[in-house]
């Protein structure tokens, strides 16, 4: 796990990424660096810095190196002109990434290994190896925040059920496992703001991921109890549905046309406060609420449209009056 | 808002029944009750929360409640921590 957004290159070499976010990195040179820190999500094509520019030089970066850069080094060694390169090699780079599987010449791989400096091969081309690190960097250098609650999947929509202890967030969420719903993480997410207003919600911890806690039960493993199709590894958060012990003296939302949200890392979300009371069925309400939250998704608000139609029929209702002869004053 | 720091003196760290322990303390209070790992803030009255925690020994706790029975929750929490949550 990282922590406190310390990311060393061993760190990117070990990351359990799937599908489009697979790096395919090994390390050719430099094992001794590994544990250099990556401190910022940015990628630097050290091409001025090859030709001997180093002003404004971000060897804080991660280098990327493609086919264009690593004809030049080539070039540079076979013209014995290194001076280039040693200094290249005095800065506390975090690692040189080749690309294409194509490996640089033994010179740079020894100057690579005397100053420690993790040399990475992949063999994605430049450009999509620049998409996916820029994709991981800065899902790992996105801020983050963890919440007390569970997040589930119901119908498509990442719903984040939150409350104080012992409202019944848990046994919901168990509720709706059994109904055909995803559990994503019980008791402590971990959400991040990737891309600005993306709120992706996950575990915290990956030993303890997909555990719950029921109140009589004890921890039961939901993966276990009920398979994959009821655990999910991530989800957006798209609802908020906040569970508290009905109050007497609140007023509750019984039309559902002015929208409350809750912010999380500066994003608004949809917020709902669901009155907890024996006789309410909770899981039905935040499936009903998760089906509604799609409708407004794809243009359709019930509330809004329930009153305009009222409007609609109040004002063809007066415009019959007239006929009627009940309406005097036209 | 009334805050402690203690240090884990049991071996083994909060495993789930220093856990349960301490929820079970918590439960006790009226006040908000969180417990702090570095940056990490969790809810002391959640079980997995704690665990989550990862806390082993040697760590450094931060005790922290908010209401009115704040002093009294964050001293019985300390407690369990002082007793070694009556392990060894």
């Amino acid at each position: 796990m990282i922590e406190d957004k310390e990311l060393t290159v061993l760190d990117l070499l070990d990351m359990d990424l799937k599908d489009h976010d697979m790096l395919e990195l090994c390390c050719i040179a430099g094992r001794k660096g590994l544990v250099r820190a990556i401190t910022v999500p940015d990628i630097n094509r050290p091409g001025l810095a090859l030709s001997g520019f180093f002003d404004n030089f971000a060897w804080q970066r991660v280098q990327l190196m493609g086919l264009g850069e690593n004809a030049y080094i080539k070039k540079l060694i076979e013209e014995a002109s290194i001076d280039g390169l040693r200094h290249l090699f005095s800065f506390a780079i975090p690692c040189f990434i080749f690309t294409n599987n194509e490996k640089p010449d033994a010179i740079f791989l020894d100057m690579a290994e005397n100053a420690n400096c993790p040399v990475l091969l992949t063999e994605l081309s430049s450009t999509e190896f620049m998409n996916r690190l820029m994709r991981v960097l800065s899902s790992i250098f996105a801020p983050k925040t963890t919440v007390h609650g569970v997040l589930v999947e119901v119908y498509g929509i990442g719903i984040l059920l939150t409350g104080d202890s012992g409202v019944g967030k848990s046994e919901t969420a168990l509720e709706l496992i059994e109904r055909g719903h995803r559990l994503v993480a019980d008791d402590v997410v971990e959400i991040r703001c990737v891309s600005g207003n993306i709120l992706m919600g996950s575990g915290a911890n990956k030993v303890i991921g997909h555990h719950m806690e029921i109140r009589g039960l004890g921890i039961i493993n939901v993966t276990h109890l009920f398979g994959v199709r009821a655990i999910r590894d991530k989800k957006q958060v798209q609802l908020i549905c906040n569970l508290e012990e009905w109050d007497t003296n609140k007023v509750y939302d019984r039309i559902g046309t002015d929208e409350k949200t809750d912010t999380i890392l500066d994003v608004k979300v949809p917020l709902l406060d669901i009155p907890v009371k024996p006789g309410r069925n909770i899981p039905i309400i935040v499936e009903t609420a998760a089906m509604n939250e799609r409708l407004k998704k794809m243009g359709y608000h019930s509330a809004q449209e329930f009153n305009r139609n009222i409007l609609r029929w109040l004002e063809s209702e007066s415009a019959r009056a007239v006929y009627f002869g009940r309406d005097e004053s036209i | 808002m009334t805050e402690k720091t203690t240090i884990i003196k049991n071996r083994a760290g909060i495993h789930a029944r220093p856990a349960a322990m301490i929820v079970q303390t918590a439960g006790k209070f009226k006040s908000r009750i969180f417990l702090e790992k570095d940056t990490t803030r969790i809810n002391a009255k959640s079980i997995m929360g704690i665990i989550t925690l990862g806390a082993g020994f040697d760590t450094e706790i931060r005790i922290i409640a908010e209401g009115e029975d704040e002093a009294a929750a964050v001293d019985a929490i300390q407690l369990l921590f002082e007793k070694r949550f009556e392990e060894e």
